[in-house]
């Protein structure tokens, strides 16, 4: 009973995982974290991905003060806030997060406060996003783990 | 003055337009001017000084018959005539009238006479006393009183004879003879009055003078709106020669055109083409006008709007034409200046689609380049992770046809990789990436250097020689690296079609050359900008020759093409990319200078490039400290900086000292150094002087002792690298490594791959490495990355990789690391604050060349010096520093290269990406 219970889990965790990469929300990068994960550390991906969680609501929040300001913004100190978040996504493999960045920045080079503050919304969003996205995923994790099986490796190539 | 001029003209134009109009009047002389056209002057409101005070002329006696001839002249003629003959009519008519009336009176006075006679006759019979009349004006009483007188004489005589006498009749026949006297006198008087009466009656009412007053407006008319119009008109007969012409600018007289033709008159272009256009004119019967443009003795180049109509006589025969020609030449000018311009504006256009054209296509063209640089970029890593497995692969045991086979692998991946990296090098010149530094070098040292390279991966029997003539500054500004690499491109170039003799390098000072003028401007301007300082430019004359195989005449154009060798026999016997010559050209110009080679068959080449440097004052010190590429040891002997010859001489069978850093990323930066024994510590040498001699004697010694084993059991396979085997980490450049480097490559790669848990040997920890060469320990890594969750990654990917690491948070944190332990490599994030990773490569180069902190305590990075022998040791080393990218425009890997780095990972970084990275770099 176990048994096709923890294959059922493992089916949905495998499906999930997989759609997370499908829709875009993670890239290679995400592989990359889980192959640093072992007995050694068995809590070694969401660690990373919490401390990047709190880092992006931190930053984000930081960016949001200086962008509230209607004129003369520091746009010095958002692109390197953008700068960090999109080091820090790319490193985690938070593929969505990662694209708004990119034009994220586009838009800090310019000054473009409508822009970055459009961006910043976008950021917000997707990182919450994946945040809902990954706390499933973990709490799948935990319950196979529950059940007595193991996390299946995914190939998503 | 004109206007004087113009009322002048006009008042004497008024005087004498009589005459031109009733030529008969003026009298019959031809030669008399007929000063129709004397307001000449006018045309100086038009036209330039011409004759002013000349005029038009006509053939007065041609000009009525040709009014009288011509159809034209006879209807004007009809109508003159007609009116003058109306006035003369009306006077003769008054004339008439005023002679009947004289008729009358004198009828009535005859009338009146022959009464008085007949009374006379009666009172004759009986005479009576008559009163004596007085003398009166009236005609009449005159009449009578002489009649009376009469009458008086014949009554005398009458008494004196007896009435009905021969005497009587006789008197009586005489008084009537007076009487018929005195009659006729009477008559003859009346009718000279008559006449007189007649003539002031013509006197006052003459029709000439009314014809003339009509004819003076209409030639007042004509004159005032011709008289500074640019015209000429003109009659000329049936074979065009000219009757009458009338001349805005005479300045021939009349009988130098009347009488004669075009082209009797005028020489020059456009007098041929006028008359051929009046004879046809004449010919056709139509009149039709034309431009002519006239470049003659006289005038000038005009040109003339010509209208010419032919003339014909009563009978409609052609007698000839009538022309007018206008000066049309500014006209003509503007308006060629308008067809021009629009023609311009018409190129112009065109110019501006083709350029678009272009613009478009070398925007595409950057497309393309950019994308072929990215994914050079792109394929570089894969490639290198390919070209690495297959030398490890080369390290297992093989059969000889595997081990062939992998050859070819490992060396066409090694090709591939150059011919990338050269295509970075060129798109980043071609789009006006490549960005040049000026720093300070000492040029003997570069060359020298180069060669000592050279040398060390030399597998022929050549001699390597460099000369540098006393006159070439000891240390000059440019961009080392570049000129490094152009320098180490063409030795290598030489080298590898050189089968014996000798490949060098010689250095002069020589003037400068022409095609520099304006060239050197701009190089000149960006080194002025990038140094601030005024030095004195020097141009440096570099050859590289050689004694090989030369290249035919029939190959050198296309030898600095991109892609061209020499022929396609050579491609397949020496290999190469066919890049290294481009790129050297393109990066000889960007600096301003020339690269030229000259070649004979079977003796040799000369590659010559010739470029401006800065001469450096000696005392800025500066700027010294960025001379990290240059790996010199300044504390050498004192004649090194101005020493003129170094030679290479060929012993095969050691290695070739070798000092400096190369470029590329391909050349592995931890060279392996034979030196002279004293400084036998870690396989390092500072500056071996030619003591090549020396270096064979400790070569044995030289290296981690601890890999020996390892090592000959990898040299098994590759036996003819034996003699670099002993030497430890004796590289050779990758494009002539063949099987020896990689093999050489893969023995650490292995070390790595399969033993990570044991003790990798690193000579670079020289304490522990001089006192217990024995002890194992792991290599030290520094990471330098400021993002905490990249920092939390590449430590557990560090950690799967069996390595740990300290953390440094940015370039400052990074540089006190350094200064505080030895490290065997370190990665660099470029983007850091407080001080990126860059400059803070750029502050470790120069403490590893300098040996001291000055640069980084200058750029505001608080050490605390240590005077100690340890940091001399250190200074000789070059510590491995990998640059992580983000892969942006910003970071380049060409910029990691030019600020020191020895490799790049581009982010994010992963497993695979750092395990290749510490194979390449921790031995």
């Amino acid at each position: 009973m176990n048994t096709t219970i923890v294959a059922q889990l493992q089916r949905q965790f495998q499906d999930y995982i997989i759609s997370l990469y499908q829709q875009g929300f993670l890239d290679n990068q995400f592989s990359e974290l889980r192959k640093l994960q072992d007995e050694g550390t068995p809590d070694f991906v969401s660690e990373v991905v919490s401390l990047f969680f709190d880092d992006c609501a931190k930053l984000i929040n930081n960016m949001s003060k200086s962008l509230e300001r209607p004129e003369n913004v520091d746009f010095k100190q958002v692109d390197s806030g953008v700068h960090q978040l999109k080091g820090s996504s790319s490193s985690v493999g938070a593929r969505m997060v990662k694209n708004v960045c990119i034009s994220f920045k586009e838009c800090c080079d310019v000054q473009n406060r409508e822009g970055c503050l459009r961006c910043l919304q976008q950021v917000d969003y997707e990182y919450k996003m994946l945040k809902t996205k990954l706390q499933d995923l973990f709490k799948l994790e935990q319950q196979i783990l529950q059940a007595g099986g193991t996390i299946p490796q995914v190939d998503i190539n | 003055m004109v206007c004087e001029m113009e009322t002048d003209q006009i008042e004497e134009m008024e005087v004498e337009v009589l005459s031109s109009m009733w030529p008969e009047d003026v009298g019959t002389e031809a030669d008399k001017q007929f000063n129709v056209e004397k307001p000449a002057g006018d045309l100086d409101t038009l036209k330039e000084v011409e004759i002013k005070d000349k005029t038009t002329f006509a053939d007065l006696k041609r000009l009525p018959e040709l009014m009288n001839t011509t159809q034209q002249g006879s209807s004007q003629l009809t109508n003159l005539v007609k009116q003058w003959e109306y006035m003369q009519d009306n006077a003769a008519r008054l004339l008439r009238e005023e002679l009947k009336n004289l008729n009358r009176q004198r009828e009535e006075a005859e009338a009146k006479e022959l009464k008085i006679i007949e009374e006379y006759k009666f009172e004759s019979n009986e005479p009576e006393n008559l009163p004596v009349l007085d003398e009166t004006s009236d005609l009449f009483l005159k009449f009578r009183q002489k009649k009376r007188d009469a009458l008086l004489d014949s009554k005398k005589i009458e008494i004196d004879e007896v009435f009905d006498t021969v005497a009587y009749w006789k008197q009586k026949a005489l008084r009537l003879e007076k009487m018929l006297e005195a009659s006729t006198e009477r008559e003859r008087r009346l009718i000279e009055k008559l006449n007189e009466s007649l003539r002031t009656m013509e006197s006052h009412q003459a029709p000439v003078e009314e014809l003339t007053q009509s004819l003076k407006r209409a030639e007042g008319f004509l004159h005032f709106i011709l008289q500074s119009a640019p015209i000429v008109m003109g009659h000329q007969d049936k074979d065009l020669r000219y009757l009458f012409i009338y001349n805005k600018y005479p300045s021939l007289r009349e009988q130098d055109i009347l009488g004669k033709t075009d082209v009797e008159i005028f020489k020059g272009s456009g007098v041929k083409e006028s008359q051929d256009f009046k004879r046809e004119v004449l010919e056709k019967g139509k009149a039709s006008k034309r431009e002519i443009t006239f470049t003659t003795e006289l005038f000038g180049s005009k040109t003339f709007l010509i209208y010419v109509e032919p003339v014909y006589n009563k009978a409609r025969e052609k007698i000839g034409i009538n022309y007018m020609g206008m000066e049309v030449t500014d006209q003509v000018v503007k308006r060629e200046r308008m067809a021009k311009l629009r023609e311009d504006n018409a190129v112009r256009k065109a110019m501006e689609s083709e350029l678009n054209k272009t613009i478009h296509i070398t925007e595409e063209t950057m497309r393309a380049k950019q994308m072929l640089a990215t994914m050079s970029h792109e394929i570089r890593s894969p490639l290198s992770g390919v070209v690495g497995m297959a030398e490890i692969l080369s390290t297992t045991r093989l059969d000889k046809e595997q081990r062939q086979l992998l050859n070819v692998m490992i060396s066409s991946g090694d090709l591939v990789l150059q011919l990338i990296n050269d295509i970075l090098d060129l798109s980043k010149v071609e789009s006006g990436v490549m960005r040049l530094e000026a720093t300070k070098f000492r040029p003997r040292e570069v060359v020298k250097h180069v060669l000592q390279t050279a040398a060390a991966s030399l597998k022929k029997a050549l001699t390597l020689e460099g000369r540098i003539a006393d006159d070439v500054p000891i240390e000059v500004v440019g961009d080392v690296l570049r000129i490094r690499q152009i320098l180490t491109n063409l030795i290598s170039n030489a080298i590898k079609f050189t089968h014996e003799g000798k490949v060098g390098i010689k250095l002069q000072v020589i003037s400068e050359p022409s095609f520099a003028s304006h060239n050197a401007l701009t190089a000149d301007n960006e080194e002025q900008e990038q140094n601030g300082l005024t030095e004195t430019s020097v141009w440096i004359c570099c050859d590289v020759y050689d004694t090989g195989i030369g290249i035919p005449e029939n190959a050198l154009p296309c030898l600095f093409k991109k892609y061209m060798q020499a022929s396609a026999d050579h491609a397949r016997k020496y290999g190469g990319t066919g890049l290294g010559l481009a790129i050297c050209k393109q990066l000889v110009e960007l600096m301003g200078g020339q690269l030229t080679v000259t070649s004979q068959v079977n003796e040799g080449s000369t590659f010559t490039f010739i470029l401006p440097y800065k001469v450096a004052t000696s005392d800025d010190y500066s700027d010294d400290q960025d001379e990290f590429s240059d790996m010199a040891d300044h504390h050498s002997e004192p004649d090194d900086t101005t020493e003129g010859y170094f030679q290479f001489k060929p012993l095969l069978g050691s290695i070739y000292s070798n000092g400096g850093p190369v470029i590329g990323n391909n050349f592995l930066p931890h060279k392996v150094l034979v030196s002279s024994p004293i400084k036998l510590i870690n396989g390092f040498v500072t500056e071996p002087s030619n003591n090549i001699g020396q270096s064979e004697m400790v070569q044995v010694e030289n290296g981690s002792y601890m890999d020996e084993s390892r090592h000959e059991t990898s040299s098994d396979h590759c036996p003819e690298s034996a003699h670099q085997y002993q030497n430890g980490n004796g590289r050779c450049l990758p494009k002539e490594s063949e099987s020896c480097s990689s093999s050489q490559a893969s023995s650490e790669g292995v070390t790595l791959e399969m033993e990570t848990e044991l003790t990798v040997s690193s000579h670079r920890e020289e304490e522990k490495a001089e006192t217990d060469l024995k002890e194992t320990s792991k290599p030290k890594i520094l990471l330098v990355e400021d993002n905490k969750i990249n920092i939390m990654v590449a430590k557990s990917m560090m950690k799967q990789l069996g390595h740990t690491m300290d953390i440094a948070n940015n370039g400052v944190e990074a540089i006190k690391a350094v200064n505080h332990s030895s490290y065997d490599l370190v990665l660099m994030d470029v983007c850091m604050p407080v001080l990126d990773g860059l400059k803070a490569t750029r502050l470790i180069r120069s403490y590893e060349e300098s040996g001291n902190w000055n640069a980084a305590i200058e750029a505001g990075v608080d050490i605390k010096t240590m005077e100690n022998e340890k940091i001399r040791v250190h200074s000789t080393n070059r510590l491995p520093i990998i640059a992580m990218t983000a892969n942006t425009l910003a970071e380049s890997s060409e910029e990691c290269y030019a600020n020191g780095m020895d490799s790049f990972i581009s982010k994010p970084v992963t497993l695979q990406k750092l395990r290749e990275c510490l194979q390449q770099y921790l031995h």
